[in-house]
């Protein structure tokens, strides 16, 4: 049970944003455009993927899974490959740009300080521009953000994997900014 | 110098990444401006004391120090309150609620499992409504995130506490966004 009243029965994020409407416009405001806006060259499944693994490294069950599936429609991959993405993301079938980027989506969760020189140059010789270095450390920043929302509310989260899996490709049409599942 | 190339390397802190990013500068301001000065019955200079705390635990100078020049400009206290801030605010007479939601926040901070059923009746006890549990939780979430925004990109950030006075002022008098 989540430790205040949402008077609605909604998992996850979802129950705390029907719960306060003002605060849910800019925070879906800023998932939409992080996550969705294809005016960016890092595609869908490769922000997803970074949002789903910087959730499984605050180890947030709903935020891994509603975006570890959202990664999983987009890249065509199931709920095992996604988790060995997660889990070791350096041995799978990753670009090197995505390797890079994960690994500073990494250092951003542990604080901002631990992103180094090293890092940024790595991703820039594996071919990230700088707003893909920028938007990488965005969504990981956000999903720090979002994560501790999530959790620090206790909200709860379907157990059944499935569930995530099911709801993502109307997610993906629809984006963050409707009301789909209220 | 920032690790990537910003379009004014003189803006300091996120400012400069909000100017190089306008398309997501948009919903991060919004969200500031909401959580900091929207509706709620916390006060302004409660919650920006909310947002510096945890800047300071996030070790984010700019934040820290920008969002405590704000609370000081709403709450009238001067500059000493950046200071009692990293301590506790053992200087400012603060009441036992924001206290407690002090706690509740310092354990977002450290990652939402953190936040325990008695830090939640503790901050009930001393007269916290839900919505203003809600409310401190989502501050210190945002503030993980916008310190880690502006760090995690190292952007520069004036030293002295008297160089955010002015910044301060414009926080709490004019607001996020405006102009």
């Amino acid at each position: 049970m989540a430790h205040i009243e949402l008077n609605n029965d909604l998992p996850g994020i979802r129950g705390l944003m029907a719960y306060r409407p003002e605060t849910e416009t800019p925070l879906n405001a800023l998932a939409e455009m992080l996550l969705r806006n294809d005016d960016n060259t890092l595609s869908r499944g490769e922000r997803e993927l970074i949002g789903a693994y910087v959730s499984y490294l605050n180890d947030c069950f709903f935020c891994q899974n509603v975006h570890g599936a959202m990664a999983g429609h987009y890249l065509g991959c199931d709920i095992e490959q996604i988790d060995q993405m997660k889990q070791d993301f350096k041995s799978n079938g990753l670009s090197d740009k995505m390797k890079a980027l994960l690994s500073i989506a990494a250092s951003v969760q542990k604080g901002g300080k631990n992103v180094t020189e090293q890092q940024i140059q790595e991703a820039r010789d594996a071919g990230a521009t700088d707003v893909e270095i920028h938007d990488t450390v965005l969504i990981a920043a956000a999903f720090c953000m979002f994560n501790r929302y999530v959790d620090g509310l206790a909200t709860w989260a379907p157990e059944d994997r499935q569930f995530y899996v099911n709801r993502a490709p109307q997610r993906a049409q629809e984006g963050y900014q409707s009301s789909v599942y209220k | 110098m920032a690790h990537i190339k910003l379009l004014n390397e003189e803006l300091p802190g996120i400012v400069g990444l909000l100017n190089y990013r306008p398309e997501t500068a948009r919903p991060l301001l919004d969200l500031a401006e909401t959580l900091l000065r929207g509706p709620s019955s916390l006060t302004s200079g409660e919650r920006e004391i909310i947002a510096a705390s945890v800047s300071y635990r996030n070790d984010c100078h700019f934040c820290h120090t920008s969002h405590a020049a704000a609370a000081a400009a709403h709450l009238g206290t001067g500059l000493g309150l950046i200071d009692d801030i990293k301590v506790g605010l053992p200087n400012t007479p603060v009441s036992d609620k924001l206290r407690a939601l002090l706690v509740v926040a310092h354990h977002v901070q450290k990652g939402g499992k953190n936040v325990t059923e008695d830090d939640i009746s503790i901050a009930r006890k001393q007269g916290a409504t839900d919505q203003e549990i809600h409310d401190t939780v989502l501050i210190a979430a945002a503030f993980c995130m916008y310190n880690r925004y502006v760090d995690g990109l190292g952007t520069w950030a004036p030293g002295p506490n008297e160089a955010y006075t002015e910044m301060g002022e414009r926080m709490a008098k004019v607001g996020y966004g405006k102009g």
